[in-house]
């Protein structure tokens, strides 16, 4: 590293220092601590509800497996603008930020205890955001350190050490109103690095429609020939073997939507588009935003910051994900990106710092940085917070005085678990874009129904809402345990009880179709349960 | 053209993406000022009467 970049280095430390600091001089109540005061200017909220949005798990995830399994991932561009944005802000926004402010609600799981009068379900919404959400948690980590490996060609469990200590600091002190400055700073330089990155990429593979055209030939002259090659001779998580499998899901080109129903068309519309899609709208550490403005009309700007961010981001990345390859079989001896880089997840670091100037490096890295740490600081406020105020303050009594050192501790074990996660998970293959679509799909599964029936159903019961938690969280534990491959495949519970690595081992179609489907199945037996008791007491 | 080089299924991920970029656009603009809702709510009011609150509930 040389003396400017030494310098920018510590210029950025600073001002993310500053800002903790300004959250912590503002902080003077529990409500600025968890809920940034409820006052929050539009551009800050679309900003930091953007950059919480969009971490490294989209930038080097799902970039990375846009080199893998190509265009097609602009479907979740799609949901991640229509659903995460405009039906986020114009049909769930204010009646959340109104909820939130007449029922004194300071975290999702309060806000969903309290609309359906139960200790329990904050408690029980609680516990879940603590178990599951470190998995979200230690991809974010995982693909910010994959970065800083990449730059500074230094240790990953360095790496990884001082990200998660920087992280720490301003998310102690400054709460959600230190995270969310932090978080609108880092999506302003997000935005600018990734329309740098647009226009060079594009420009060195010779315009825009050239290097989208250009991949059906790469394709054909690297991947195609592998469907002669029996996927059993090639060797596992290797880059052929990746390609050789999205072949055999069905995936006939980067440009090309896989077979209609095959395994890969599930993967992309089911587990991609519909289960981040969807499960975007019940993230616990997003729905809080919601609630830190003080009208309509800042949701109603933050539209507009937010749609423009979203496709900036991941539009982006995506197309340059899938165009990597054309770079790479250009000016890498006619190899594709996964050939060149060995997996998924080393894609876009690899290629950001083979293919672009020094200067853009570095600036990508603070884009990066930021991805990362807007996200993080943003999961370990809810992971805190979900420990202080709606475990222990709930089971150890209200207005205790100690919940706010109990949430200040609780986020620091959660650093230690996601940093311990992300070290034992870093060499699985595409593990950042799947452990964030299950995260996703989990929130969809368990807090989706009971959020959207709390907001906009009168008639729905308190125990319509557990029953609706309940079988959100036991059938997608179970599917992911028992049932979809890959998961169950790691786990190894459903091979040591039953001998197999899944229970549909060989059921492609059912394997695939493994998130969107819960959603719709706990919404189904939340609303027949409400229904019903409706239309007992209405006999009665 | 760069949605020729789409199938039609990639091609209508791509037009949606834009599309619903621009409906957000618009969207915000038409609606940047028009809510007339109450603007602020006093949050550390609630949190003075936290307890009597909780009780009405």
């Amino acid at each position: 590293m040389n003396l400017i970049e030494n310098i920018v280095i510590i210029l950025y430390l600073a001002v993310l220092a500053y800002l903790g600091f300004v959250g912590y001089k503002q902080t003077k109540s529990s409500a600025d601590y968890l809920i940034a005061g409820g006052n929050t200017h539009p551009f800050v909220m679309a900003l930091s509800y953007g950059a919480t949005f969009i971490s490294t798990a989209a930038i080097v995830g799902f970039g990375g497996v846009a080199a893998w399994l190509g265009n097609s991932l602009l479907w979740l561009t799609f949901c991640n603008i229509f659903i995460g944005v405009f039906i986020a802000f114009v049909f769930l926004g204010n009646p959340t930020r109104k909820m939130g402010i007449r029922l004194n609600a300071h975290t999702f799981p309060e806000l969903l205890g309290r609309r359906f009068n139960s200790k329990f379900i904050q408690v029980f919404g609680g516990v879940l955001i603590t178990i599951f959400m470190p998995l979200y948690t230690s991809a974010v980590l995982i693909g910010g350190t994959e970065f800083l490996v990449a730059y500074f060609k230094v240790d990953y469990h360095l790496a990884l050490l001082v990200m998660s200590v920087i992280v720490t600091g301003y998310v102690l002190a400054g709460g959600l109103k230190g995270v969310m400055l932090t978080d609108a700073l880092q999506g302003v330089i997000m935005f600018v690095a990734m329309i740098i990155l647009m226009v060079m990429v594009f420009n060195a593979i010779g315009g825009v429609d050239v290097g989208l055209s250009k991949l059906e030939m790469v394709w054909d002259k690297t991947v195609a020939p592998l469907s002669t090659v029996p996927i059993k001779e090639l060797v596992v998580g290797s880059p052929d073997f990746l390609m050789k499998l999205s072949m055999n899901w069905g995936f006939q080109g980067w440009n090309k939507m896989p077979v209609f129903l095959s395994e890969g068309w599930l993967f992309i519309i089911t587990t991609i588009a519909m289960g981040v899609g969807v499960g975007v709208l019940a993230q616990p550490q997003l729905v809080v935003r919601f609630m830190t403005v003080k009208s309509k009309n800042e949701l109603n700007r933050a539209v507009l910051i937010g749609g423009i961010f979203i496709i900036a981001m991941t539009g982006i990345i995506y197309l340059v994900g899938s165009v990597t390859n054309v770079w790479y079989y250009e000016f890498n001896e006619g190899k594709n990106a996964l050939q060149s880089t060995g997996g998924v997840g080393k894609v876009i670091p690899h290629f950001i710092n083979a293919a672009m100037p020094r200067w853009f490096s570095f600036i990508f890295l603070f884009a990066l940085i930021s991805a990362a740490m807007s996200t993080l600081s943003s999961q370990f406020h809810a992971m805190g917070t979900a420990i202080g105020r709606d475990v222990f303050e709930q089971l150890a009594g209200k207005h205790n005085p100690n919940s706010l050192l109990i949430t200040r501790v609780g986020i620091v074990v959660m650093i230690v678990i996601s940093v311990t996660l992300a070290y034992f998970f870093d060499k699985q293959p595409a593990i950042i874009a799947r452990s964030t679509a299950i995260f996703f799909a989990l929130c969809a599964s368990i807090f989706l129904p009971t959020y959207f029936g709390g907001l906009f159903w009168k008639r729905m019961t308190k125990k319509g809402a557990i029953a609706s938690m309940f079988v959100g969280t036991i059938i997608t534990t179970f599917w992911l345990v028992f049932v979809h491959f890959q998961e169950a495949k790691e786990l190894g519970l459903c091979k040591m009880l039953f001998g197999v690595n899944s229970l549909l081992s060989g059921k492609n179609y059912l394997c695939g179709c493994n998130d969107g489907c819960f959603t719709s199945f706990a919404f189904n037996c939340s609303g027949c349960f409400a229904h019903d008791k409706a239309r007992e007491s209405s006999i009665n | 053209m760069v949605w020729e080089t789409f199938d039609v299924g990639v091609g209508l991920a791509f037009w949606l993406m834009n599309a619903s970029a621009l409906l957000c656009v618009i969207y915000g603009i038409i609606y940047w000022n028009k809510d007339k809702e109450e603007k602020v709510i006093e949050r550390k009011t609630w949190d003075k009467n936290e307890a009597k609150i909780n009780k009405d509930l």
